[in-house]
């Protein structure tokens, strides 16, 4: 356990550093890049905290260098070079709002994605897998900007059943508390607490809907391939013929054993369900991570983009170890006793 | 002599390209994905003689005529003209060949350097392997949409940086891919025999690893083709791609995006474009995948 | 009593372009507590006979029989489910590859109380007691550890052993062993062979043991036999088919076994068949031993049927009845070596 502890810890801390010395790279030697740091004649009187960036001009490389990290690895990611807020504060209200829409569009992905790609397994090559398998592949060719464009036309416009855009009604007034629409509403002493909760989740389904599309498409195909290659494994036919009940078989043995590689797959979903945010985001006009990222392309905004970016990949680094670790728990192979 | 020969007939066994395509041909799907992705190819080379007009055209007197087969449609513009009078087909048309070349472009530029990194790797020293591996490693790290929106927002917005951009993000794909191939292929035993018969290395990389790991990059073309075409409508819809006069299949969205309510063909026909293509490809990629690798049991 | 009974057995693969044959009418008998032997190269359907017998069957195979009874019953005349508790309450399997046929995610432990309590053994200290003494039974020392360990942590004989004890806790009257000691070291192999020879005699269960190697049946069966491209070319009792194998298939498998002790003579190869073993989509005509067959004639483009020879068993072979009378006349102390001209000298 322990060796297995310092072997992630080392991952982490490359990856921590290759990304640092990238970011690093983009502030110090980009020509545009160096809009990050502000003329100070300009800033001072402004931004007081803006100092930080100034500095490294006249710093040597590697300390330059060291004093960037200490800066991130303190919370301080740098200063948007449009509002002069620091990107910390723009972070900690965004993300939240990222990361509701992603885990509702993971857990959709899940929810209907894993039982569809274990049906089709069970009925491998029959018909009702093929349909499953078309329709994954439709999902999984889907360009979602186009998929949210027609969603919002049938759903929003003809329909009329799902808002358009944004988290809330905006008769709405929620304190904000963990950032989280959901669980704000609910914490919110507000008389019309529940009707705000209702309006959120009103809010959330479509553009869920709409992130949701491909992971769910990736996880049927996964689910599909990983179930039919442990129910011909020899050790689930022997286990049928020792005369274990079928569904005993199914969701204790062949689940179990199917959630190591499922588990390697879930990693790549926070790859597409943050892409897909950058989209998803803009349409839905979701004040998120990915919103934000590319208004500040946009405007130009390099002291945002490199400090999103940062965070973005640390978040990644972050989610990569937790399941990590999670997996080692799961299979026996990765856990050491002793 | 023996009887057999007499009655008996003998096997012929078929080359490594006919067995391909006699496991590929088993795929229904696979063969019409091909017959899709091929008329596509044949639209965007003949686009100047299928268009009937101008992309850029501007028919000032017929906004917003919806497609042929509705009512107020005309047999003049077959799918219907857009905000500002242009005829939609000749822009899906003209699109289909800016959208494939551009993602030509991508995955040429992306599988050269990709291939070429990922066997530098595999035969160059640790360090050199381990930098080279690191490097990709943290650029996979990194959704690759979003590195290539940053890319693009640092080297500036528009068609050949937005080319840059994304066949950056697919390099990793081929260096990953190449170099498992032929760690995977050089741990096999005839390898070993070659090198004790004293076969250089770049003859050894020519004459047996080459033609045995060319399934798996063949494949990761067709899934960079479909990924490249889709991220490159995606930055032309952001903005970041080509810009607005180019019929561009996802700036043509982008234009659009605003008149839905009024116009939702001008939506939905260029966003079917972007996904029958997408889906063939991938069919062809699966139907590909199945083929090379046959897993019988 | 027969054990295990089966006639005019078909199993055919389900494709696209019309079914295959992958076992062609096959017809067995099997008494109680024997131990039979099954020899043929990859692809004969020897493990499909297996699976069939296990109603391990996938949903791509199709089986017919006009009778297959396992301990008495007619499992063709019975509804799948009923059909599956059935089988599982007479017959166990082992598989070849033991690291893939123990899951890797459980313990012995939790993998042999499953089983325990599938077949009705529900208190949690019997089930404990039963697996000790399964775990002893298949010669494993430290039970206790053994059932707290996982599959990974132990070596490869060790899980053969493990897999062969969750074999036993369904208390099978017919233990099928599929190539059980292809993937084990020689000196494991022979002990795992023991092990199953030595509980057919103790547990009083029969044995249907599955290789393609002749030289591990020839010890250890009763009878053997002999697949060929889905059709049972020959099937005695095993003294018979050592000393005067009748099929030309059977001779040229006992041929291509290296003798110990014997030192070839330098230069001297091994007798091997011609050719390779014919697809299934494309069987021959007429015998499917034919374009291999040493001792082909015309009339080998007519299908040959299987028939009995007295005092041997059963051959499938037009020439079988005409072999027979040749080798009661000549000498019966007539070697293998001398054999093995004939067989050489009618080839070329």
């Amino acid at each position: 356990m322990l060796t297995n502890i310092s072997r992630l810890l080392i991952n982490v801390f490359s990856s921590f550093f290759v990304l640092t010395l990238f970011t690093f790279g983009l502030t110090h030697f980009f020509p545009d890049g160096s809009s990050f740091i502000y003329d100070p004649s300009l800033s001072t009187s402004l931004f007081p905290d803006v100092s930080l960036t100034m500095h490294q001009q006249e710093l040597g490389l590697l300390e330059a260098y060291i004093n960037y990290v200490t800066h991130i690895l303190s919370g301080n990611f740098g200063f948007s070079s449009v509002r002069g807020t620091p990107i910390m504060d723009d972070f900690v209200i965004y993300f939240p709002a990222t990361i509701e829409l992603a885990a509702a569009a993971l857990l959709i992905a899940l929810v209907v994605g894993l039982p569809l790609g274990i049906y089709a397994a069970q009925h491998k090559d029959k018909w009702q897998d093929k349909l499953i398998m078309s329709g994954s592949l439709i999902g999984y060719s889907m360009p979602i900007f186009w998929w949210a464009m027609l969603l919002v036309l049938f759903f929003s416009i003809i329909l009329g059943i799902t808002p358009v855009a944004s988290r809330i009604g905006f008769e709405f007034d929620i304190e904000p508390i963990t950032g989280f629409m959901l669980l704000d509403t609910l914490l919110s002493e507000k008389h019309y607490a529940l009707d705000a909760f209702k309006s959120a989740l009103h809010h959330l389904i479509l553009p869920a809907f709409v992130l949701g599309t491909v992971p769910l498409a990736v996880i049927a195909r996964s689910t599909r391939s990983t179930m039919t290659d442990v129910l011909n494994a020899d050790y689930i036919r022997s286990a049928k013929s020792r005369g274990i009940s079928a569904s005993k078989i199914l969701w204790k043995y062949a689940l179990r054993n199917a959630s190591i590689p499922l588990l390697t797959a879930m990693g790549l979903q926070i790859s597409i369900l943050l892409t897909g945010s950058l989209i998803t985001e803009t349409i839905f006009s979701w004040p998120g991570i990915g919103k934000w990222l590319l208004e500040a392309v946009y405007r130009r905004d390099f002291a945002v983009i490199h400090g999103g970016i940062l965070a973005i990949a640390s978040f990644i680094i972050i989610i990569h170890l937790v399941l990590d670790i999670f997996r080692s728990f799961v299979d026996p192979k990765l856990r050491r006793k002793q | 002599m023996s009887i057999q020969s007499q009655f008996y007939q003998q096997t012929r066994v078929p080359s490594t390209l006919a067995r391909w395509w006699r496991h590929y041909k088993r795929n229904p799907l696979a063969l019409i994905a091909l017959f899709v992705l091929i008329v596509i190819a044949l639209i965007a080379i003949l686009a100047d003689l299928l268009a009937p007009f101008d992309p850029a055209r501007q028919f000032t007197d017929s906004i917003h005529i919806p497609p042929s087969w509705f009512d107020e449609g005309t047999t003049t513009h077959l799918f219907g003209t857009d905000y500002i009078g242009r005829d939609l087909f000749s822009r899906l048309v003209h699109g289909a060949r800016l959208s494939l070349s551009l993602a030509s472009a991508v995955v040429v530029l992306s599988a050269i350097s990709g291939i070429f990194l990922g066997v530098l790797a595999s035969f160059s020293n640790y360090w050199i392997n381990s930098l080279i591996m690191r490097v990709m490693d943290f650029i996979l790290a990194i959704p690759s949409l979003i590195l290539a929106v940053v890319i693009v927002a640092i080297i500036g917005p528009g068609l050949p940086n937005a080319i840059y951009a994304v066949a950056f993000v697919l390099i990793p794909h081929f260096v990953l891919i190449t170099r498992s191939a032929i760690v995977q292929e050089t741990s096999k035993d005839y390898v070993t025999a070659m090198i004790l018969d004293g076969a250089s290395k770049s003859r050894l990389f020519l004459q047996s690893i080459l033609p045995n790991i060319l399934p798996p990059i063949v494949v990761q073309l067709t899934l960079a083709f479909s990924i490249a075409i889709l991220e490159i409508s995606t930055l032309g819809f952001l903005g970041l791609g080509a810009q607005a006069p180019h019929p561009e299949w996802g700036t043509i969205l982008s234009e659009s995006h605003h008149n839905i309510m009024f116009a939702p063909w001008t939506v939905a026909i260029p966003g079917l474009a972007i996904l029958f293509t997408l889906l063939s490809i991938n069919l062809v990629g699966d139907g590909l995948k199945d083929a090379m690798e046959p897993r019988q049991k | 009593m027969n054990l295990l009974h089966i006639e005019n057995l078909s199993i055919d693969l389900k494709t696209h372009s019309g079914p295959l044959s992958i076992i062609d009418r096959l017809s067995l008998r099997m008494s109680d507590n024997e131990i039979l032997g099954i020899v043929g190269e990859s692809g004969s359907g020897k493990s499909m006979l297996a699976m069939a017998i296990m109603g391990l069957l996938s949903s791509k195979m199709e089986m017919k029989a006009d009778y297959f009874s396992l301990d008495g019953q007619d499992l063709m005349k019975m509804v799948p489910a009923d059909r599956q508790a059935y089988i599982s309450s007479k017959a166990s399997i082992i598989f070849q590859d033991p690291k893939s046929s123990l899951n890797p995610c459980f313990t012995i432990a939790t993998q042999l109380n499953e089983t325990l309590s599938a077949h009705g053994l529900h208190a949690r200290s019997a089930r404990k007691q039963r697996s000790m003494e399964l775990l002893d039974a298949v010669g494993i020392n430290q039970t206790k550890k053994v059932l707290n360990l996982y599959p990974h942590q132990l070596s490869g004989g060790m899980n053969q052993r493990v897999a062969i004890a969750i074999a036993l806790a369904c208390k099978p009257r017919l233990l099928i062993a599929d190539e059980p000691t292809t993937s084990l070291d020689v000196t494991i192999q022979a002990q795992i062979l023991d092990l199953i020879v030595n509980l057919n005699k103790t547990e009083n269960v029969g044995v249907v043991l599955i290789t393609h190697d002749f030289a591990l049946l020839s010890e250890n069966t009763d009878k053997i036999g002999v697949f060929y491209s889905g059709h049972m070319m020959e099937h005695a009792a095993t003294k018979n088919i050592l000393t005067n194998p009748l099929h030309p298939y059977t001779r040229s498998l006992l041929n291509s076994v290296p003798q110990l002790g014997k030192r070839h003579t330098r230069g001297s190869r091994l007798f091997a068949l011609k050719g390779q073993i014919p697809t299934i989509d494309k069987p021959p005509v007429g015998c499917r031993l034919g374009p291999r067959c040493p001792s082909a004639e015309k009339q080998c483009v007519k299908p040959p049927r299987l028939i009995s020879i007295p005092n041997h068993g059963k051959v499938r072979c037009h020439f079988a009845k005409q072999e027979n009378e040749r080798k009661e006349t000549e000498s019966n102390v007539e070697t293998r070596s001398t054999r093995k001209q004939t067989i050489l000298g009618a080839d070329s």
